[in-house]
């Protein structure tokens, strides 16, 4: 096995927290009695709902309807009856209108699921339309629309597509499994993806502390020619599509630019593997791998669940919640978003349900910063991430652009480094939305 | 599993480890070769001395933040890492009242009247080092020779430098290193500091940048300005307060550069200050005022030295 190992500048080594769920196969979640479908699980367009209360649906069914390019269908997870079309709390922190039903627990496939045929015969449009009617979307938890990805603008000539394996969140290990369990079908969709693209070079990159998943991946791709499996360095945040590009590349996404500036799409392995199954059994995103973990879960999982089963439900297939409980985040804890109720839907950017304890949710006092420039070094934009801070907390937005909090990705390094644990991230957070509403106003006159 | 109260807030949602306390704790064990260096080389006065320092320095960090109304924090240790240093900037021979008010000095002029932690702009040791130096110089220039006797001594340097102290003995370079010669209580033992900051540089606390490249331009530039005289290159590199300077003094947070190509910066602006006024100027020591003038400079270092963003590439390249 001859693997490189490549890297990025900046970042830092959170304790990856994954022993509890590493080693545990992927188990399928109960059968959810209710499920709560959002019409918005992706960036861009909500959804309209297409069916109406009473109606009864099947598994795979579309239930929504995409409205605009950058968006895409939803479908539903059960078979069974419309009980309400209203707006729900979902995990991004708001209501959106969802859809309701009551499964049947017969769950009868619907017959617009038929398998797409093989690869070979389909052309790169064929592809598209089937990732678009399956309703995929990124699956690392940003949920852009990956169909939208497969259409760069003509004027940039893309000729790599990587695979994000990294899953350099600590404590999730979904990835993990898919590309220990599933390999095949990784591999599979990334040939999909690259057909669709019609680009010859493939890279699948893994970080070292999965070195069974880089052996297993690089196993089923050993035979394709296009398909380079690296390994990354473990360090956080690995994953982050930039970094990711430069590693694998050594290519530079320029400031303000997309991938594909750079010739380049970037999709997670969750991703690849829904496309294999939309196009080998014409099941659309319907379900994902979801590990739930953390202090405050009796016993951790990496559960396959239906889309719209609720935290609650999955929750308590794991045992329920222990001792006190601090914070319940959906995704990782360093990007993850910190819920307040326990009652809404799994979607198909939930990539883990992570419990902390309240000992380990408190909340640190911010002291002095010291200026030690730990936040300097860390950053793996090579930001200020100290004075871009410091001007927010001073409503200073216009210096903090000319800091270029912009490029800030968001990804937390700097208020994880800081001994003084200054809210650092969060401030640059701040002059982000202050910068933007302020760009649109100016637009608008 | 009832629906208790969870908290919510944004990411990141935990936390490394290290504080401002566990940084300057380790600051304070790096600290400790050298003061029991000290007190081996020149009696457990180094010990009362470092001690008195420290309690004034605590003191009067409680008591300002009293006075200015603010949250006291002398849990963060800083206060104690300033008193050791100031007891390490002086002669053991210097009376106690003199260290105290160094310390109170450097704490209630030097880091509190500008806002305290982090906002202070001069090195608080050193300011409080510069004003005793410029009050009480004839006892702060008291030197003795290491042992129980308290022969008076010159410094290699002011020998190096000539002057009244011109040709005494120069003591030799294994004494220079691990520090049996005269000097403050914390410079003399090279070997100590090394120490120190070898576990600063494991602890991640301090980087080499500035270490290294103030004691390497010190080296070559004494070896230029000596007429290419690698002896006296050796000497000066050995002499003074420069490794604690160089490990300890300019590598403070909060009067040093935070970018990468600052602290390079930094670091030669320190060792070429240094060279230049053992060479050229009055003091047979440097180490103090350079930093001091450095420290001065380190914001706008810090503004022309901001690192090139991720990404600032042609879009068409």
């Amino acid at each position: 096995m001859n693997i490189r190992t490549l890297t990025f500048k900046g970042g830092t080594h959170p304790p990856d927290s994954k022993k509890a769920t590493e080693s545990l196969p992927i188990e399928r979640a109960n059968e959810p009695k209710v499920v709560v479908i959002p019409m918005q699980q992706h960036i861009g367009a909500p959804c309209e709902p297409i069916v109406q209360i009473g109606d009864e649906v099947k598994v795979g069914q579309k239930i929504g309807e995409a409205k605009g390019f950058v968006s895409v269908p939803v479908h539903s997870s059960v078979s069974g009856k419309v009980t309400a079309v209203e707006p729900r709390l979902y995990s991004g922190g708001m209501a959106v209108p969802c859809i309701v039903i009551e499964s049947d627990m017969q769950n009868i496939v619907s017959d617009q699921v038929v398998p797409k045929g093989d690869i070979s015969v389909l052309s790169a449009e064929d592809i598209k339309n089937i990732i678009k009617e399956a309703g995929i979307v990124g699956m690392g938890g940003a949920t852009f629309p990956t169909h939208v990805k497969l259409a760069p603008p003509p004027d940039k000539k893309v000729d790599t597509v990587i695979l994000n394996g990294a899953e350099c969140e600590p404590y999730l290990t979904s990835d993990h499994r898919l590309m220990l369990e599933y390999p095949e079908n990784v591999v599979f969709g990334l040939q999909a993806l690259m057909k669709a693209l019609g680009v010859k070079k493939g890279y699948i990159g893994i970080e070292t502390n999965k070195p069974d998943a880089i052996e297993k991946v690089f196993e089923a791709a050993k035979d394709v020619a296009d398909i380079e499996v690296v390994a990354l360095k473990t360090k956080y945040p690995q994953g982050a599509e930039k970094q990711l590009i430069y590693a694998c590349t050594g290519r530079e996404v320029p400031s303000g630019g997309l991938p594909a500036d750079a010739g380049v799409v970037v999709n997670n392995v969750g991703t690849a593997a829904a496309v294999a199954k939309a196009i080998k059994t014409g099941m659309p995103l319907i379900e994902r791998i979801v590990t739930v973990t953390g202090a405050g879960v009796n016993s951790p999982k990496n559960l396959l669940v239906k889309i719209g089963t609720s935290f609650r439900d999955i929750i308590e297939q794991c045992g329920g919640l222990k001792g006190k409980v601090g914070k319940v985040i959906a995704g990782g804890p360093m990007m993850g978003i910190t819920q307040f109720s326990l009652d809404i839907p799994a979607i198909k950017g939930t990539s883990g349900i992570l419990v902390l304890s309240e000992e380990e949710a408190r909340l640190p006092e911010p002291s002095n910063c010291i200026k030690c420039g730990k936040c300097v070094e860390t950053c793996p934009i090579n930001l200020m991430p100290v004075n871009i801070s410091m001007y927010s907390l001073a409503n200073r937005h216009d210096q903090a652009e000319a800091l270029n909090a912009m490029d800030c990705i968001e990804c937390g390094s700097c208020s994880y480094v800081c001994p003084a644990k200054r809210p650092l991230v969060d401030s640059i957070r701040v002059s982000k939305r202050e910068i933007l509403a302020r760009r649109k106003k100016a637009q608008s006159k | 599993m009832e629906n208790s109260r969870f908290l919510v807030s944004s990411s990141p949602h935990i936390r490394s480890g290290e504080t401002t306390q566990r940084i300057m704790l380790d600051v304070i064990i790096a600290l400790m070769p050298a003061l029991l260096a000290g007190v081996f080389y020149f009696g457990l006065n180094a010990l009362t001395l470092t001690v008195t320092a420290v309690i004034f320095a605590v003191a009067t960090e409680a008591v300002m933040q009293i006075i200015l109304k603010k949250p006291i924090t002398v849990n963060d240790l800083s206060a104690v890492v300033t008193g050791i240093l100031i007891a390490f900037n002086v002669p053991v021979t210097l009376p106690l009242w003199m260290v105290a008010i160094g310390s109170i000095f450097a704490i209630a002029i030097a880091k509190q009247c500008f806002g305290g932690l982090g906002f202070n702009f001069i090195n608080p040791a050193l300011a409080g080092r510069a004003m005793l130096l410029a009050s009480f110089p004839a006892k702060m220039t008291n030197w003795v020779a290491p042992g129980a006797d308290a022969v008076s001594t010159a410094t290699p340097l002011a020998i190096l430098k000539g002057g009244e102290a011109a040709g005494q003995a120069l003591p030799g370079l294994w004494d220079m290193f691990v520090g049996n010669i005269g000097g403050c209580i914390g410079e003399t033992s090279a070997l100590a500091l090394i120490i120190g900051g070898a576990y600063l540089l494991y602890r991640g606390v301090i980087n080499i940048r500035i270490p290294a490249t103030y004691i390497g331009t010190v080296a070559v530039l004494t070896f230029l300005f000596g007429g290419f005289d690698s002896s006296a290159m050796i000497y000066h590199v050995l002499a003074g307060g420069l490794f604690l300077g160089a490990i300890f003094m300019a590598t403070d947070y909060s009067t040093s550069p935070m970018t990468p190509k600052g602290q390079i910066i930094f670091g030669i602006g320190c060792g070429f200050l240094t060279s230049v006024i053992r060479f050229f100027g009055g003091y047979p020591e440097g180490v103090s005022y350079s930093i001091l003038l450095m420290n001065l400079a380190a914001p706008l270092i810090d503004k022309y030295t901001v690192p090139r963003k991720f990404g600032e590439v042609k879009k068409s390249a």
